[in-house]
């Protein structure tokens, strides 16, 4: 039994499960993610291989699943209990911790009252739907397949099946988009009051349709208010900033996403899944035929294997910390590495804090207002 | 030992385009390397041993044999010319070398500037010059035109000219008859003292410097003790020969008329300046050769490299292109901008452009390379006078009493319909109009007194677009005229940016620093915080422009746990700010400290 390898749980070291699902209806035309349609056999013999993936990989003793993602493409376009025996097989294998955050994404559309049904049975206590813009001619202009009614409908089976805790994607920056058009998407959607909303501006990706199309986007004015609009706006609904893109209501923050920016560990299932594990980053093949030809044996489908050194991990600690709102500690950078903050980053965070782009508070350090809107500029002087 | 009767030295000389290096090519190929004598004596295996060791010698000369129509075999050696002004010295002195000159006139487009420039200074040699007529298998040739044009404008007798194709070889052997014909033989006398003249000189790893030179007078081999009448050298003779194609053929030793090489373990090209006189230093020469001159820069810049810690390698960079181009200067200097770096002194701006590029590929230097400028004389209160090289040293004005400037005498060929543009354009350069004469209806020779510091710049750039491509121009220097200058410093984000300021006519100061301003605004990217950009004369701001700050670069979107790919995004980013200098508060692009060499008109 492996469940017995972490007898004092409160010594264990948490790990976070990723599952990917690579198939969708219809790929968007600004996606750039690894997914595309496929058939129902294609979908079947995939879900054979991620179950063989799970099983091979080496016994992760002395950690405790503190959360599980499925992600995507749509993984509510698998079958229920495809997503059933999926998750049962990870039980099996890792040890789960009581309160584990268990998401799945899904898509208006691909959801019926039996699946929700399914999948709470299963313990997933999270559901992630996603929507992008309470406008149907937003949405089409996206290339997405449901429309706003479609969403709600969604969101209404899932709250009557039980689910207390959904988080709704929205984008801004959209072709055509006003700032009076995002508030009414803003609004809208806060006033069903789910208990996350991540907010995404649109990046036009290499290679997808949007690349090579003449598309009318919102200047950078537009862009930086609507920017604005959204923290103020989903404050007065109680959401917060947590998070560059996130917002959520008190004690509802996403708990997997926040893991990728404190590095907490995490597994990588299933085609293309990135992993952080034991100071080694990591992914999965990105080819499907080989994903399945080579029995999707651990061993043979990991890619681009880096351990870390010291300093790449301290470039982690803080591009990746500081995306957080709340910031990093510079007690948790010294007991990570050893070294005093200031002796490591002082000059530059000094550098940003007299610009008024970074501030300290009780020990944190923290992106200001005026930092947070171009925090990418100041994340890249991190790196060595 | 070689009859002098049998020697012809000559160049080839053309405005750029004309044929010139087809023309060279296609004698060598129509010609031997080897006189049949020297065939027999196997000199062959000696070229392989060259071969071998990888020595490759400059296309400055090259030494052929032809078998002429009356049966005799006659050596030549093709001297090659520099074909820039920035070179104009050297050029004076491969043509002392010569005894005659071919001069290459494209049949199409008939005597341009720099034609005229080298023909002249061609005849002021005394060199008999050959006019041949290339290209006669364009549609557009006019060659009755152009011999006309030769006859009127220039002098020379044009009705038997050859009439060639350099391209398809059609009449090029006339072209050898009329060098047997018409270049005279060297004249000198093989036993009176040694007398040779530096036409050029390369530094090789194995045998130290490789003087080039023309034998006026005497003979010289190995152990011949030697000195350069000029700098006072002295060497011991280690190895004399000629050049082959691509090589260097050792031979027993050189006498009067010759053209060939000397090695004598020397290590330093500085002791083999051009122009300067070889002799035997047991039984020297009267007197030197006439013309030589020490060539000094003429336009300086600050040479930085892009990355501090490379300081000591651009340094040694430098050290060793001196080892083969004694008129390159440098020395170190500090910007508050730039850190450690040199000041650098070139013979204009084509030249400064070669030693950068090669620094650049054979060193694998990144460089940032400040605004050109000519020098200037200051005189001060104190009656003390400075060279000035780098702006950044003007003293106070307070101590100025006045300055000057370098000028040129500028001649543009042009056809008539581009006159106005090309008048204006000098105009504006603050030329001094110095004269037209008209080559033929259509055409005009331009001359204009100019400072040297409009020239440098973008004014050949101007010139080209103004005329459709079709002036071409040529100018000497002429000495030092007093001129109200200023200093225009620019101010980066209320900073001064030493490496920006430059001197500028006090008339056109304004103009200047509002384009500078403007193409500053370009260069610079926008960063977190509004950047002000000012040109200032003194305390005085007379322009300003504005980088607006950046509003938003914000990575929203999360790629599931891809790290890594978040990661190399930001490295991008990264990697673009290492092409930059941090100037205060300020990222500012490398290239950004050239701006200065593109504020053109269009």
């Amino acid at each position: 039994m492996p469940k017995s390898a972490c007898a004092e749980r409160e010594k264990c070291v948490p790990l976070e499960l990723y599952v990917h699902i690579p198939f969708c209806v219809k790929k968007c035309d600004y996606c750039d993610f690894l997914s595309g349609p496929a058939g129902t056999e294609r979908r079947r013999e995939y879900v054979q291989a991620l179950l063989k993936e799970i099983q091979g990989v080496p016994p992760a003793e002395g950690y405790e699943v503190i959360s599980v993602f499925f992600g995507g493409g749509t993984p509510s376009l698998l079958e229920a209990e495809q997503i059933r025996e999926l998750l049962f097989c990870l039980k099996k294998k890792f040890l789960f911790s009581p309160d584990a955050e268990i998401t799945i994404e899904a898509n208006p559309g691909t959801l019926t009252k039996e699946k929700l049904e399914i999948y709470r049975n299963a313990g997933i206590n999270r559901l992630s739907l996603g929507l992008q813009s309470a406008d149907n001619r937003e949405l089409r202009e996206l290339g997405r397949i449901h429309t706003y009614e479609e969403f709600l409908e969604s969101f209404f089976l899932a709250r009557k099946a039980g689910f207390d805790n959904i988080n709704v994607d929205l984008m801004f920056a959209v072709p055509k988009q006003t700032c009076e058009g995002w508030e009414h998407t803003l609004r809208t959607v806060a006033e069903l009051k789910p208990e996350h909303i991540s907010a995404y501006s649109l990046i036009i990706e290499e290679g997808t349709p949007f690349s090579e199309r003449d598309l009318n986007l919102p200047d950078e004015e537009t862009e930086y208010r609507m920017y604005e609009d959204t923290a103020k706006i989903l404050g007065q609904y109680g959401y917060h900033q947590y998070e560059i893109s996130n917002y959520a209501e008190p004690g509802r923050e996403c708990r997997h996403n926040t893991g990728y920016w404190r590095r907490t560990e995490y597994l990588g299932l299933g085609l293309g899944a990135s992993s952080l594990y034991q100071d080694v980053r990591f992914s999965n093949t990105s080819d499907m035929e080989e994903y399945l030809r080579e029995d999707s044996c651990p061993d043979k489908i990991r890619r681009e294997l880096h351990r870390l050194t010291e300093k790449e991990k301290m470039e982690e600690f803080m591009f990746l910390g500081l995306r957080m709102t709340e910031g990093i500690r510079a007690e948790d950078f010294a007991g990570c590495f050893g070294i005093s903050l200031d002796e490591v980053y002082g000059e530059i965070l000094r550098k940003y804090e007299s610009g008024g782009f970074l501030e300290q508070q009780d020990g944190f350090w923290r992106f200001t207002r005026s930092g947070i809107h171009v925090s990418n500029t100041i994340l890249a002087e991190f790196l060595f | 030992m070689t009859d002098q009767s049998k020697i012809r030295n000559f160049c080839i000389i053309a405005h750029i385009d004309h044929g010139k290096s087809t023309l060279a090519d296609r004698i060598i190929e129509m010609t031997g390397l080897l006189t049949e004598r020297e065939m027999q004596a196997q000199v062959l295996d000696n070229m392989d041993l060259e071969r071998e060791r990888g020595i490759t010698i400059k296309s400055q000369a090259v030494r052929i044999v032809y078998k002429a129509k009356d049966g005799e075999e006659y050596i030549f050696n093709l001297i090659d010319t520099p074909g820039h002004v920035d070179f104009n010295y050297e050029v004076s002195r491969s043509l002392a070398a010569c005894d005659g000159a071919v001069l290459v006139v494209d049949a199409a487009q008939g005597i341009e500037a720099q034609t005229l420039a080298n023909v002249y200074m061609a005849l002021d040699h005394d060199l008999d010059v050959i006019p041949v007529i290339n290209k006669i298998d364009l549609p557009s040739a006019d060659p009755e035109r152009v011999i006309n044009e030769i006859e009127d404008v220039i002098g020379l007798e044009a009705q038997d000219a050859p009439r060639i194709s350099a391209k398809t070889g059609l009449n090029v052997e006339d072209v050898l008859e009329e060098i047997v014909a018409k270049i005279p033989a060297p004249s000198g006398d093989a036993d009176a003292p040694l007398k040779a003249l530096i036409f050029d000189s390369v530094y090789d790893p194995y045998k130290g410097v490789i003087v080039f030179c023309r034998l006026m007078d005497g003979r010289v081999k190995k152990g011949t003790p030697i000195r350069m009448m000029a700098t006072g050298f002295k060497a011991e003779v280690v190895e004399v020969g000629y050049f082959g194609a691509g090589q260097f053929i050792p031979c027993e030793e050189l006498t009067a008329g010759m053209v060939g090489y000397i090695t004598a373990s020397i290590k330093n090209v500085r002791d083999t300046r051009v122009g300067d006189t070889v002799t035997d230093d047991s039984n020297p020469c009267a007197e030197a050769l006439p013309g030589y001159k020490k060539v000094n820069p003429m336009v300086y810049c600050g040479l930085y490299p892009a990355d501090g810690a490379k300081y000591g390698d651009l340094r040694d960079a430098l050290e060793k292109l001196q080892l083969n181009d004694a008129s390159l200067f440098y020395e170190p200097e500090t910007s508050v901008a730039l850190g450690f770096g040199f000041r650098c002194g070139f013979l204009g701006l084509l030249h400064l452009e070669i030693i950068q590029e090669r620094l650049e590929r054979e060193y694998n230097l990144d460089l940032v390379t400040t605004a050109p400028s000519v020098i200037y004389k200051v005189h001060k209160t104190n009656g003390e006078v400075i060279d000035l090289t780098n702006p950044t040293n003007l003293p106070d004005p307070s101590e100025i009493e006045y300055m000057e400037e370098p000028m040129v005498n500028a001649e543009i060929m042009v056809t008539t319909e581009f006159i106005g543009a090309i008048m204006d354009l000098c105009q504006e350069r603050r030329g001094q109009y110095g004269g037209m004469d008209y080559m033929e209806e259509t055409r005009a020779l331009l001359k204009y007194k100019l400072p040297l510091n409009e020239i440098i710049y973008d004014f050949f750039d101007a010139l080209k677009s103004r005329s459709r491509g079709y002036a071409s121009l040529d100018y000497e220097l002429c000495g030092y005229e007093r001129s109200e200058l200023v200093k225009l410093d620019i101010l980066v984000n209320r900073e001064e940016v030493d490496a920006l300021s430059f001197i500028v006519h006090a008339d056109t100061a304004y103009e200047r620093g509002r384009k500078m301003c403007e193409k500053l605004k370009e260069e610079i990217p926008r960063q977190l915080f509004e950047i002000p950009i000012q040109a200032a004369i003194g305390s005085k701001i007379i322009a300003r422009e504005t980088v607006k700050a950046m509003r938003k670069d914000v990575l929203a979107k999360c790629y599931g746990g891809d790290i890594t790919r978040k990661k190399k995004l930001l490295e991008k980013q990264k990697e673009g700010k290492k092409r930059m200098r941090q100037v205060g508060n300020v990222e500012i692009p490398q290239k950004a400290f050239m701006s200065v060499l593109k504020l053109d008109d269009k």
